[in-house]
């Protein structure tokens, strides 16, 4: 009941926009911004922003539809966001970016190498931001990504450094944190991903963390059913059914009901010569029962491309019981590009409009919920990350 | 002293190839240096005070790794940015 209660209350502020959007492109050579009209058939492609720059997130406020904050490094130099108060004209860097604490005399201290994931704060919090980081780490900015500083309850956990793995083989580019999900119902109540370390929660927050991996694969790990040590790729957390997260896991895909804590595969239901293995997942805004994948292949020694080169999107309409595979419009042969955990996302126009970004350059795009995709931009670099941001005009 | 400053990091000195600072050690030059150019020290700079990965400091063309390292006022410092990346 009461969480029917909070569907329609928040309906009403989730009703389809038709105003432009506006797709923000963090790539392994800087940012761009592709602007579409109100039809969305039309795109233009701004200049290049801080090119040169590694962008692994570039994200909108959707609180003020102004503020945009976008996580920099470059090869030689350090970690640091910069920021934007008129949606992407003018920027300038955070005065503190987010850094681990200063190690006590004779102990080794914790170093960001690069800033992964840039989250805003719930709605009733203006100005707060979270940021996850690799090695993983999470901060919190009080004034809309000016200073940051480091959240001691994660990042100072007892626990934190087994999650995490620390001093153990990674991921190539590092070990992350991602996917900082804030409850709407309660903004104490946040998720994160650690790729690899496991899905937390935290109730107070972020005081206190406890996995939440039950029911998750982790084939890479000899114990079964371990507590911590999963890899998610990316979660989600539905805004009109708060209690549903979907899970893009190493491991295949999940979904779990809250209260319960347990999740439940859903990519056993996805065709097996495609299989469940990818990284980004995206929810339509007004359906907790629609969710797109973009399948890569997790195969042999993991090539992480689209299986047999032939691309495709698949959704499901029904919570992950059935899926449906949406190509038309892709390549159908010898595309060989990946997809990244950050790189689709979805606007909130009717029907929603689903982007994603490829290692290859290319921004492809659907007016129709995927049922035809058209490239809207390419010869970019290395695409890292795809956010929608809608414009008032 | 004179400090040689490399183009990836001209964006913080208004593009000003050398730049002065004070200090009696490196780290207190580079503080000076941040705090008449902020943002420019963690650049290069890591929190727990170590020079990055790809950065490479030099005093009167000798290489230095410590930032506790003493300076004189007319020694010259040269921040290099070590070939890397593609």
């Amino acid at each position: 009941m009461k969480q029917m209660k909070m569907n329609r209350k928040l309906d009403s502020s989730r009703t389809a926009k038709t105003g432009p959007v506006a797709l923000l492109i963090g790539s392994r050579k800087g940012a761009f911004i592709l602007r579409g009209d109100k039809s969305r058939r039309t795109w233009k492609l701004s200049a290049p922003i801080l090119l040169g720059n590694i962008v692994h997130h570039l994200v909108l406020d959707p609180r003020d539809g102004r503020t945009m904050l976008m996580a920099v490094r470059t090869g030689h130099l350090g970690p640091t966001i910069f920021r934007s108060t008129d949606i992407g004209k003018n920027w300038k860097e955070a005065r503190r970016p987010p850094a681990f604490p200063r190690a006590a005399e004779g102990q080794k201290g914790l170093v960001v190498d690069h800033v992964f994931w840039l989250s805003p704060g719930h709605p009733s919090e203006k100005g707060i931001w979270y940021a996850g980081s690799s090695p993983p780490g999470l901060f919190r900015s009080d004034d809309g990504g000016v200073t940051w500083e480091g959240v001691a309850g994660f990042n100072q956990h007892p626990m934190r450094s087994s999650w995490v793995g620390e001093g153990q083989q990674g991921p190539p580019d590092g070990a992350t944190l991602h996917s900082i999900l804030i409850d709407p119902r309660d903004p104490n109540h946040i998720y994160l991903g650690i790729s690899a370390g496991g899905f937390f929660e935290s109730l107070d927050g972020g005081a206190d963390w406890k996995p939440l991996n039950k029911g998750c694969r982790a084939d890479f790990i000899p114990t079964p059913d371990p507590e911590y040590g999963h890899d998610p790729h990316c979660v989600r957390l539905h805004p009109l059914m708060p209690d549903r997260l979907y899970h893009q896991n190493h491991c295949g895909l999940y979904r779990m009901e809250r209260p319960e804590g347990r999740w439940v595969r859903i990519g056993d239901n996805m065709p097996k010569r495609v299989g469940d293995i990818g990284f980004p997942l995206v929810l339509h805004p007004r359906d907790p029962d629609t969710a797109w994948v973009f399948p890569m292949d997790g195969t042999t020694v993991w090539p992480r491309v689209s299986p047999d080169g032939k691309p495709a999107a698949y959704v499901t309409r029904n919570a992950g019981r059935t899926w449906m595979r949406q190509d038309a419009g892709l390549p159908k042969s010898q595309a060989w590009f990946t997809v990244k955990r950050q790189a689709m996302a979805a606007d909130t126009h009717e029907p929603v409009g689903i982007y994603f970004g490829t290692t290859s350059g290319e921004i492809w795009g659907s007016r129709n919920e995927g049922e035809k995709w058209t490239c809207l931009a390419s010869h970019l670099p290395e695409i890292y990350s795809v956010e929608v941001a809608e414009l008032s005009r | 002293m004179r400090v040689f400053v490399p183009t990836p990091l001209r964006a913080y000195t208004g593009k000003r190839a050398q730049v002065d600072a004070e200090g009696s050690t490196l780290g207190e030059a580079l503080t000076d240096l941040d705090r008449r150019y902020p943002g420019f020290r963690f650049r290069i700079i890591d929190e727990q005070d170590g020079i990055r990965e790809h950065i490479k400091i030099f005093i009167n063309q000798q290489q230095v790794r410590d930032l506790a390292v003493a300076l004189g006022g007319d020694d010259e410092i040269q921040v290099v940015c070590a070939l890397s990346g593609g």
